[in-house]
């Protein structure tokens, strides 16, 4: 199987929101190269608790205080350090702070919901949070996305650049779920479910989630530069 | 070890909290020298504006910039024009802009590129423009309107904007 067989296609008319913005021409294939090079110094800058969306207000977010930790790696098993791993998610009652959410569930005013930190030196990223809620979305009658945080990585390189989202192991919406299901396989959409990890858990504190993120390597060049 | 890769998922309707940033849009402060604003809108197959895309501008050795689009799928960058780099099999590239394209309704986000309108000898002889069927290649030309470059993104449907495979 390739590598695009495990990625969704574009139209997946399951999911309503395809069917309009799917292109319907097919991509054009330039000769390899053309997309090599690296990825851009990201101007954002990254403070040192943006790692934790539990302290981003005076108090505390109502929620169960999760710890979700993993590696950044290339397809050679290569850690890709110091990259930038920003997070988005819903509040424990399924509710983004976000204009355009109309979900009847309240707000968290000691919730954002969003975060930001760098891989280390082994391609490690940590983030304190709670756990997102699931919510109703009217792709078709009584759909509900399941619990999930959103994730966006650069990796190394331009073809690395990928946004997607991460799922909690047992949440029976999964299989419901045409954004997760339009994932050709299995295997692919278990890729996308973190574990439950007792190592990464605290006691008397907080539950620890892992789920590692492997990015397209970079690829052979002339260019190219352990350091 | 060697893993399989992380399938990609769509970045919903609801990024705006996380991903925007101030001056996002400016990959070159307003009014330095060189400095180009870049209007467009992304449409749907329908030509209705999409109100809830993300597009980023990779400048290769100028830097990058990010910007949301707004309930009129309307976006905006500041930019300057970079120099024509040389292709991979050594021919000269014009001078353009890489564009990715994120949206709610795209499971995987979409490569494009914007060329300059006053760059009419480069861009007659651009490798990837003329690897583009001829019909097609003034979706990735930008227009000249009143000192400010208009780049529509159409998504879907007639004239729909050229994306490339990564």
């Amino acid at each position: 199987m390739n590598e695009d067989e495990r990625e969704p296609p574009y139209l997946y008319p399951d999911y309503v929101g395809t069917r309009l913005r799917a292109p319907a021409k097919p991509l054009v294939t330039l000769p390899e190269g053309f997309h090599d090079f690296p990825a851009p110094l990201f101007p954002r800058t990254v403070a040192e608790l943006d790692h934790d969306l539990t302290r981003q207000h005076a108090g505390e977010p109502i929620g169960e205080r999760i710890i979700v930790s993993g590696r950044v790696l290339d397809s050679d098993g290569r850690p890709i350090r110091h990259t930038i791993v920003e997070v988005w998610q819903a509040n424990a009652a399924g509710r983004y702070l976000d204009q355009d959410d109309q979900h009847p569930a309240p707000l968290d005013p000691n919730f954002t919901g969003a975060g930001r930190c760098l891989t280390d030196g082994e391609g490690r990223y940590r983030f304190i949070t709670i756990k997102p809620g699931a919510y109703p979305w009217k792709n078709h009658r009584n759909a509900w996305r399941p619990a999930h945080i959103h994730f966006s990585l650069f990796g190394s390189e331009f073809r690395s650049r990928l946004v997607t989202q991460m799922y909690f192991p047992g949440d029976p919406l999964m299989p419901r779920d045409p954004i997760l299901t339009s994932i050709p396989d299995q295997s692919g959409r278990e890729r996308l479910v973190s574990q439950f990890d007792p190592e990464t858990t605290v006691p008397e504190w907080a539950l620890g989630y892992r789920w590692d993120i492997v990015l397209r390597g970079r690829a052979a060049t002339p260019f190219e530069d352990e350091s | 070890m060697s893993g399989p890769l992380t399938p990609s998922q769509t970045v919903g309707p609801f990024f705006g909290v996380g991903l925007p940033f101030d001056k996002g849009e400016q990959i070159v402060t307003l009014g330095s020298p060189g400095a180009i604003r870049i209007e467009g809108q992304v449409l749907d197959g329908k030509g209705a504006p999409v109100p809830d895309a993300l597009l980023e501008i990779w400048q290769v050795g100028a830097g990058f910039g990010r910007s949301r689009t707004d309930p009129e799928g309307a976006f905006s960058f500041v930019a300057v024009k970079p120099s024509p780099t040389p292709a991979p099999d050594g021919r000269m590239q014009a001078p353009h802009l890489n564009v990715t394209v994120f949206a709610r309704g795209l499971l995987r986000h979409l490569v494009t590129r914007l060329y300059f309108p006053d760059e009419t000898e480069a861009n007659g002889t651009d490798p990837v423009l003329n690897f583009v069927e001829p019909a097609r290649r003034e979706t990735l030309i930008a227009k000249s309107c009143g000192g400010v470059l208009h780049f529509d993104i159409r998504l879907q449907g007639e004239r729909e904007t050229v994306f490339f495979a990564i």
